[in-house]
């Protein structure tokens, strides 16, 4: 975590957002996802930000941020490719759809391309396990994956 | 006369390109300028038929699918704006069987109205409950909630109107109603469902909800995973403000109670319902120790009805038809209907509303019509990640909280996965572990641990390195789980890991044993 002051740019762009969610009750979790759709991520810089504003102490923040699986600390690549990793999407496969994604990509789970067209995460669950196995690419969701969809989806993250 | 046709904008039908179906269709009806509207409505839960669409005539809806945008024109020559004949016609859905066996009670609406339009709504006897309660004194309303035995459908079954009562008896400045859409459980789909094609039912089950306990504020907290229900939720909420269900004044009434919509951020673990208050809050989504209930200190130490989306969305029939009508369905404790979702490798992956009491096997075998590979079927999980895996062998198992209890297993949100005879239980097991040592909030120590021992013991197991100390450790472990953690998440891991231990043993036996006495 940067020990530094935010910077002056970060810290505008940040506190504008904060101020938007502010008012609400319980007003943290939407202000971490303000900030990450600002930023892409939620930039450790921030942290303190938030903190100040919200009376609370760094650690709480951080606290916060690190426990959940959406908030990123780090930009994420051009795209980002969800793969459900759940037991409705094992049945049909997920296991060795997502061999062969991670093969064609060149990356694993957690990781970003070399050339940062597309970050691979895992999801548990997108609800759409009666059209199983499932992903969703920046949002739109894409189901029965099969071998032909793969092929379109490695395509578009690297077009 | 215009011509509704319509495209279900449910994620399903997305995920199998139902925009790409409707963008086709808008091409067509400009092109032959014929005098027609899309409506995207929610699906009726027939997903290996998805994208269904469907035409209104003078006969009725008649239905068409699954539909690729490529089949889009031929649709048109056939002339399937007035219901012609075509290779994908289904003629009227209700007649599907799979539609046709249900009771749509909860589900009434899902699929055939427009999703965010309040006459729509209405016109098929919408806000009938909300309109009766408003007439009511709020113990009333309790009692006839509780009187439908209505039970909570996030998957514990604890009575909806006790909860309700112990609000409703609780004096405070500000109550609240929490929505609980946190539906992390592989095979479940319900709430998903309900949200983006029936948003106003949920509504009006959280306003009688607020009227019955003197709650004034709502909140839905609806998992990140599930951003179309998220935006269908937030337009419908604005709409039923402006309508006057919302607000300073509830239909007219001297009481006001507002909605606000509350995105989740990827923990399974905040589907827990103290989590979830702690999520809301701003804070880490760790479980909170019971007592306090929430009921009487939940969100920021307020009395609180924290429900599931499906328990909510079931009160408005029951304030409309009556208590007896409800609990009228159903066997046993297990009164009205559940929304079984059945998926994974099944033939009929889909939802299916039905009174309680149907057995595992007549919903596998007969509904879901058994795997779609044409495999045997070797397992059902029910209940999500935390429920138990069935054999063959339990297909005579009713749909009934307590008869499930009494085979060791649970309903849970009702969902159901299927497994072809290629599935490897010990894979699996080691899976509930796993996924328990991602998600576990950290808390207690048997699930925090525990999940983490268990993955390495599974492991030791599947390598062949002694085998039967190791798994009398993982029966061990599961114990210490199943009575020692806080919550469902360490306390129902056991139930997937132990039932595919004591089901399918011979997938725990290491291959070089297997092979050996082949």
């Amino acid at each position: 975590m940067s020990l530094q002051p935010a910077s002056t740019d970060i810290a505008t762009r940040a506190q504008s957002v904060i101020d938007e969610f502010k008012g609400l009750e319980g007003p943290l979790l939407p202000i971490l996802h303000g900030l990450q759709e600002e930023f892409g991520y939620v930039p450790s810089e921030t942290v303190p930000v938030i903190a100040d504003a919200l009376n609370l102490s760094r650690a709480e923040v951080h606290g916060v941020v690190t426990f959940y699986h959406d908030y990123r600390n780090h930009p994420a690549g051009r795209h980002v490719l969800k793969l459900c990793r759940a037991e409705a999407c094992q049945s049909m496969g997920a296991d060795a759809i997502a061999a062969q994604i991670s093969q064609a990509l060149g990356i694993g789970f957690h990781e970003t391309a070399k050339d940062n067209s597309v970050t691979l995460e895992p999801v548990f669950c997108l609800g759409l396990c009666a059209c199983a196995p499932a992903a969703m690419l920046d949002g739109e969701v894409i189901g029965r994956l099969d071998a032909d969809k793969v092929e379109e989806i490695v395509a578009e993250v690297r077009s | 006369m215009t011509v509704t046709i319509y495209v279900p904008g449910d994620s399903g039908a997305l995920a199998l390109g139902a925009d790409k179906v409707a963008k086709a269709i808008e091409a067509e009806i400009l092109a032959h300028g014929i005098d027609a509207r899309i409506v995207r409505n929610g699906s009726r839960g027939l997903y290996w038929l998805e994208p269904m669409v469907e035409v209104a005539t003078d006969a009725g809806r008649v239905a068409y699918g699954p539909v690729s945008a490529k089949d889009v024109p031929s649709l048109f020559e056939a002339g399937f704006v007035t219901g012609g004949q075509h290779k994908l016609s289904l003629g009227d859905p209700e007649k599907i069987p799979f539609l046709a066996k249900q009771t749509r009670l909860t589900f009434a609406r899902c699929g055939i109205t427009d999703p965010v339009s309040l006459e729509d709504y209405e016109a098929h006897g919408g806000l009938t409950g909300l309109k009766n309660a408003v007439k009511m004194i709020p113990a009333d309303i309790v009692k006839q909630v509780t009187d439908s035995g209505l039970r909570g459908r996030g998957g514990a079954g604890f009575p909806t109107g006790i909860k309700w009562k112990t609000v409703h008896d609780t004096a405070a400045e500000q109550k609240y109603i929490v929505c609980n859409a946190d539906e992390g459980d592989s095979a479940t789909f319900a709430d998903r469902m309900i949200m983006e094609g029936d948003p106003f039912v949920l509504i009006e089950g959280m306003a009688i909800a607020g009227l019955a306990t003197g709650a004034t504020k709502g909140f839905v907290y609806i998992r990140s995973e599930y951003p179309h229900a998220i935006a269908v939720m937030s337009k419908a909420v604005e709409v039923a403000r402006s309508a006057g269900v919302l607000g300073k004044s509830v239909l007219g009434s001297s009481q006001g109670f507002d909605i606000e919509i509350r995105s989740g951020a990827g923990a399974y673990v905040c589907g827990e319902e103290t989590s979830l208050l702690n999520s809301l809050e701003g804070k880490r989504g760790v479980v909170r120790a019971k007592p306090p209930l929430p009921a009487i200190q939940g969100l920021f130490g307020k009395p609180t009805v924290i429900n599931n989306v499906i328990s909510l969305a079931s009160v408005p029939i029951i304030m409309d038809k009556g208590a007896e009508y409800y609990r009228d369905f159903g066997m046993g404790r297990s009164r009205g209907t559940i929304p079984i979702q059945i998926a994974g490798n099944t033939k009929h992956g889909g939802l299916f509303e039905v009174a309680f009491g149907l057995t595992l096997g007549e919903i596998v075998d007969e509904i879901g019509g058994g795997t779609v590979t044409g495999r045997p079927v070797k397992a059902v999980q029910v209940g999500g990640p935390l429920g138990a895996y069935f054999p063959r062998a339990l297909f005579d198992t009713p749909f009934d909280y307590e008869e499930f209890a009494k085979r060791d297993g649970l309903i849970g949100h009702a969902g159901i996965t299927v497994f072809d005879d290629s599935a490897d239980m010990l894979k699996m097991a080691r899976f509930a572990m796993e996924f328990c040592a991602i998600e576990s909030c950290g808390k207690c120590t048997p699930c925090r641990i525990g999940s983490t021992r268990g993955v390495e013991t599974l492991d030791k197991v599947a390598g062949g390195i002694e085998p039967e100390k190791n798994l009398a450790l993982v029966t061990d472990l599961c114990n210490t789980m199943k009575f020692g953690s806080l919550c469902a998440l360490g306390g129902f891991t056991p139930y997937p890991v132990m039932s595919a231990l004591t089901h399918f043993p011979e997938d725990f036996r290491p291959v070089a044993v297997a092979q050996a006495a082949e």
